[in-house]
Formats: C-alpha cells, sequence, structure tokens
C-alpha cells in the first residue's frame, strides 16, 4: 500500500532522519515506534506529502510523491491520507458537524451530511454535532479529530501520539476507535506512538531509532 | 460547505472586531459620499438655476450678490438702478432678451418677483392651473411656495416687506392669486410672480412711510419704487437677466456695461464657479477627513487579520492538510477581508444616502439638495473601488504570510 525506500531528511546538515525500507499493505495497522525527537511526526508529514524527504523514493497508494506538484498532492492528500494531529486541531470557528463537511469540501468530495451523520454516531459524539472546539472535553475532541480523519475513507489513516493526554481506559478506547474506523474504510493506519500502553495494541511495529546518524540500519519490530 | 462560509464564520468569532472594522469603514464611506452626493446636488442646481442667463445686471455692488438674489434668490439685491437703463440695454443689438425684475417683498418667506411673462418662459415654466398675470396685483405662485402657504387660484394675501418673515405688511394692497405654476424642479417654484407695475403699485402707497425705509436700509433691499411724488415719477427696478444674441457679446458686453452705464453686469457662471471654489475647500477638509476614517479602518482590518493569522496558523495548516490548495487559503483570508470591506461599503452607501435624503430634516437650509440622494453618483464607483481596495490591501501582507506557512513545521510545534 506505501512503500519508502531509502528515505533520508535533512536540517542543514543534520540527518534527522533515515528509513531505508519500509511498505505496508493493504489493509494493515501499524504501531510507529520511537522516542521523542527521533523523527517519527516527521515520517508521518512524509507519507502525508506535507515534507518532501531530501533523499528517497515515497510511494503511497500507487502514488509517487515525488513525481507531485504541490497543487496536486494537496488534492492527493484530501483524499488519500486521513491525519490525526497530536493537538487535534480542530478548526475553531466551525462546529463539529461543519468540521466534517469541511474536510469533504476541501478534499474538492461532495457535501455528504448523511455520512458525516453516520460517522458521528459511530464515534459516538452524535449529540454533540452543534457543538464548538471550544466545547468538547478532550476525549470528545479526538472523537470528532478521528471522524474528520476518516470521513473521506482515505486509504491511509496517520495518528501522532494519539493517547498522549489520556488516561488508561480512554487510550484503550481511543485505539479501538482507530482501529475500528480504519478496519470500516479498509485504510491503512499508522499510529506514531512513543507510549508503551499502545505497543501492545497494534499487530505490527516499525522502531525509530533515537539517533539516525548514529545507527546504520534501523531495527524492525514483529 | 464553501469558503464563504468559513470566511462568514471566522468573521463571526470575533464579533467586535468585526464590528468596529465594518463601523469605521462604513462612517468613511458615508462622510465621503455625503459630501459627494450634496456637493454634486448643489453645483448642478448653481448650474441648473443659471442655464440660459447670461448676465445678471443690476445696481453697482457686490457681482456675488447680484448673481446670488437674481438667479439664485439667495441674498438680497444690492440696490435698484433705473428702469430706463435696462430698456436701454434691451435694444442693444448684442442682446436677445432682458427681463426686468422688481424684488424686496415676500410672502412667508418666499420672495415676490415683480417681473414680465416672459420669465415664467425662461425657466420653462407652464401654468398649472389658473393663468398668468395681466393686471396689476395679480399673483402667479411657484408649485412650492402655494403648496406652502396654502394659497390656491382666487385666494389673496398681502405682501410684507423684506424677504425674510416678519417684515411690515403692505396690508392695505393684497395680491389676488390668478394662477399656480407647475412644478419646474428650479428656483421659480419657490417664487411668487406678479407684475413689474404691482410691485410699484405697492410701494406708492408707502411713500414716505419712515417705517418702511428703515425697513429697506435693514436688509439692503429697497423695493423699487416711484422716486418722489413728481408726476412723472422714475421709474426703477431691482435687475435684470441678460440673454445675449450670440457668444461673441461675452466679450465686450459686460466692461461695457460696467464702464458705460449705471448699471453693473455680473457672470452667473463666473460667479458661481468662484462659489464654488470657496465651498470646495470646505469640502476637500471632509474628504480628507473621511480617507482618514477609511485609512483607519483599513489598518484596522490589518490588525485583525494579521492578529487572527496568529491565531489561525493551525486553522490553517489543518486545512492544508484536508487537501486545501495555498490559493484556497489566501481565499479564505481575502474574501472574509472583502466580507467585510463590502458589508461596510453597504452600510456606509446606505447611510450617505440616507442622510442626504433626509438633509433637510437637520440641515433645513439644504432641504433642496435632497434631491441629489435618489442618484447613483458615478463617483460613487470610486467609493466602490477605493473600499474594496481597502479590504484587498489589509489582506495583502496576512495572505502571503498564509500562502507561505510551513504546514509540517506548524503542526509539528503544535
Amino acid at each position: 500500500m506505501f512503500s519508502l525506500n531509502g528515505i533520508e531528511h535533512r536540517y542543514g546538515a543534520a540527518t534527522v532522519l533515515r528509513v531505508d525500507a519500509w511498505s505496508a499493505g493493504a489493509g494493515e495497522h501499524w504501531l510507529l515506534a520511537g522516542a521523542s525527537g527521533s523523527g517519527k511526526t516527521t515520517l508521518l508529514h512524509i507519507l502525508a506529502g506535507l515534507t518532501t524527504p531530501t533523499l528517497g523514493t515515497v510511494i503511497v497508494s500507487g502514488a509517487d510523491l515525488g513525481t507531485l506538484s504541490g497543487a496536486a498532492r494537496d488534492r492527493w492528500r484530501g483524499r488519500t491520507v486521513g491525519i490525526v494531529p497530536q493537538r487535534l486541531h480542530l478548526v475553531g470557528a466551525l462546529d463539529v458537524r461543519d468540521n466534517l463537511r469541511l474536510a469533504q469540501y476541501l478534499a474538492g468530495l461532495p457535501d455528504d451530511p448523511a455520512r458525516v451523520g453516520d460517522l458521528l454516531d459511530a464515534v459516538g459524539v452524535a449529540d454533540l454535532a452543534r457543538r464548538f472546539p471550544r466545547e468538547l472535553s478532550q476525549g470528545q475532541a479526538q472523537r470528532v479529530a478521528i471522524a474528520r480523519a476518516v470521513v473521506n475513507r482515505p486509504a491511509l489513516v496517520l495518528a501522532d501520539e494519539p493517547t498522549a493526554n489520556l488516561d488508561d481506559a480512554h487510550a484503550a478506547r481511543a485505539l479501538l476507535l482507530l482501529r475500528t474506523q480504519a478496519l470500516a474504510t479498509g485504510a491503512v493506519l499508522v499510529v506514531a506512538s512513543h507510549d508503551a500502553r499502545v505497543h501492545p495494541l497494534l499487530p505490527r511495529a516499525y522502531a525509530l531509532p533515537l539517533r539516525p546518524e548514529t545507527v546504520a540500519a534501523p531495527g524492525v519490530a514483529a | 460547505m464553501n469558503v464563504f462560509r468559513i470566511a462568514f464564520a471566522y468573521a463571526r468569532r470575533r464579533p467586535l472586531a468585526t464590528v468596529l472594522n465594518v463601523a469605521l469603514l462604513a462612517l468613511g464611506v458615508a462622510t465621503i459620499t455625503l459630501v459627494m452626493l450634496l456637493s454634486r446636488e448643489l453645483e448642478q442646481r448653481l448650474v441648473r438655476e443659471a442655464t440660459g442667463i447670461d448676465l445678471v445686471v443690476g445696481a453697482k455692488g457686490s457681482p456675488l450678490q447680484l448673481v446670488l438674489s437674481g438667479v439664485y434668490h439667495a441674498d438680497v439685491p444690492p440696490g435698484n438702478v433705473p428702469l430706463a437703463a435696462v430698456t436701454l440695454l434691451a435694444r442693444n443689438p448684442l442682446v436677445q432678451q432682458v427681463i426686468p425684475m422688481a424684488l424686496g417683498d415676500s410672502y412667508r418667506g418666499f420672495r415676490i418677483v415683480g417681473t414680465e411673462p416672459a420669465f415664467v418662459a425662461h425657466y420653462g415654466a407652464s401654468v398649472g392651473e389658473g393663468r398668468v398675470w395681466a393686471a396689476p396685483m395679480e399673483a402667479v405662485l411657484g408649485s412650492d411656495a402655494a403648496r406652502a402657504a396654502g394659497l390656491s387660484v382666487g385666494a389673496s394675501f398681502t405682501g410684507s416687506h423684506g424677504l425674510a418673515e416678519g417684515g411690515g405688511d403692505h396690508g392695505e394692497t393684497p395680491y389676488r392669486v390668478v394662477g399656480v405654476l407647475a412644478p419646474t424642479g428650479r428656483v421659480i417654484d419657490r417664487l411668487v410672480l406678479t407684475g413689474i407695475d404691482s410691485v410699484w403699485t405697492v410701494h406708492e402707497h408707502h411713500d414716505g412711510d419712515e417705517d418702511h425705509d428703515r425697513d429697506a436700509r435693514a436688509d439692503q433691499a429697497k423695493p423699487p419704487a416711484v422716486a418722489g411724488t413728481s408726476p412723472a415719477p422714475e421709474r426703477e427696478v431691482t435687475l435684470a437677466l441678460v440673454k445675449y444674441k450670440s457668444p461673441v457679446a461675452a466679450a465686450s458686453l459686460p466692461r461695457a456695461i460696467n464702464a458705460e452705464t449705471v448699471l453693473q453686469a455680473a457672470s452667473p457662471a463666473l460667479e458661481s464657479a468662484r462659489l464654488f471654489t470657496v465651498f470646495g475647500v470646505g469640502t476637500d477638509v471632509i474628504r480628507g477627513f473621511a480617507l482618514l476614517l477609511i485609512g483607519a479602518s483599513a489598518f484596522g482590518l490589518f490588525v485583525a487579520l494579521a492578529q487572527a493569522l496568529d491565531e489561525r496558523r493551525y486553522d490553517l495548516a489543518i486545512m492544508r492538510t484536508l487537501g486545501a490548495r495555498r490559493g484556497l487559503i489566501v481565499a479564505v483570508l481575502l474574501i472574509e477581508s472583502l466580507l467585510l470591506a463590502a458589508t461596510g461599503l453597504v452600510v456606509g452607501l446606505g447611510l450617505a444616502h440616507g442622510l442626504a435624503a433626509n438633509v433637510g430634516t437637520w440641515l433645513p437650509a439644504a432641504a433642496p439638495l435632497a434631491a441629489g440622494a435618489r442618484a447613483w453618483h458615478p463617483d460613487e464607483w470610486g467609493v466602490v473601488a477605493l473600499a474594496l481596495g481597502t479590504g484587498i490591501i489589509a489582506t495583502l501582507l496576512p495572505a502571503w504570510r498564509a500562502y507561505r506557512l510551513d504546514v509540517a513545521a506548524t503542526l509539528a510545534d503544535g
């Protein structure tokens, strides 16, 4: 479904990320493990086409991201990738329902209120549809962010530290929700996390070493 | 969902800043437009009233006063001149027409003008009811004067001395209304017309009346009267409107009149242009103030958008991750700014037209200028461009920063 080959990303002279080869098949759910600062977020951004690596090829869903122009990549991203960012970042000026419709609009897809309604129901926040983000708890906001990530039925769902501010019960529920929703659309799921509680909840893992310049090849865990 | 809804949602999220910026812009637009509407209407009126009048002749004095009193009926006339001098002028080969006027009395603030029926024809007025005066003490009323004074054909009234209300009454010589003119939109609507001999008749009765003389000096308008009580009195008029036979006359006639006769000649075109230059300074000051308001609103919009951009960097970044092109992000900011600018523009234009239409209630003297509110002034397109340009300029820097937003870095530093 996606494959990364010979990826290297540098800021100035420092290499902050190196991935020799990592590929995922259709429908697989992955943990992207690594300590803070190991480049997990950068790698998610590379998968989403938000960051272009200094070296290497990124192929997602058959598209070679290196060959897509800026606007084409924005369009591709809107339809192919669903992102749950670490700080959730719901659009504060819009209510919950409109945050999901915004995702449909920005991806260039037709307005589908039925899909929005079903999805809010599925993640358990149907009664919050007309609330604004500032009126939501952290857990509720996360459910909305997950719904927004999958509303366009993306082929790839990326979640960045989804359990960072949650207690054990909520962390487990968030992971379950991500996996359920990824399963419902058949998407590949990549959860970047350094949270040990998450590790047992995902079947596959790819681990980034902390300082790539001192390690020749990143380890691959089962 | 569309860019307009997104832009509107953001504008609604900061109601105070939004209202302030819209109000500033609306005030600027209203001020500049109001000045434009009223000064245009004033200028047009000045020109329209003077149409077909090449010269005003009357007593020596201020030419502007002569024009103001003879053409616009807005000032007292400088004095009287012998009828003979005016009659002589009418025989000049360069002159096509001379319409003499005898001023000095009024009825309820409406000026009584002793003149010839040619005066009615000159203003293109037609008799709406009744007929034109034919005998002494018959009067024809302009439409506004008739309506305001509540007079119709068959009624009678007595003029009072002076051009304002409250002068001494000419109670013993009442006028009889024989006609009411159809509205023309010109100054004749607010006049009371009669024959010159009526004015003479009224003032014969007053001859030697000391009270009357004091009034006359007080407002400089000495009604044309029979000089002395000699059996062959020298008739006087106040002034006369002159039409040239050909434009060539403009080169020599005014100078000849001023140098060689007891009359003074004044050109309405020249004098009203001079007058408008004086007004122009005032309107320029107001216009400058309005531009200042618009500038302040541009700055307010800029500050609001720049601040909003700081708060909104993450929103914009997330929109990019959801598939928005850079151009769409810029469009949201631009539309938000234009939405506010357009609201300010519409409110401002509405305010200006509303105030102009009701100018009479807050500035009674300017009431006739209300007509200017009904039409769209071509220069208002300039105001539209100015207001929308303000919206665009205020967006440029924030939009550029939004365009260059590093999505990955913004999301990463969360």
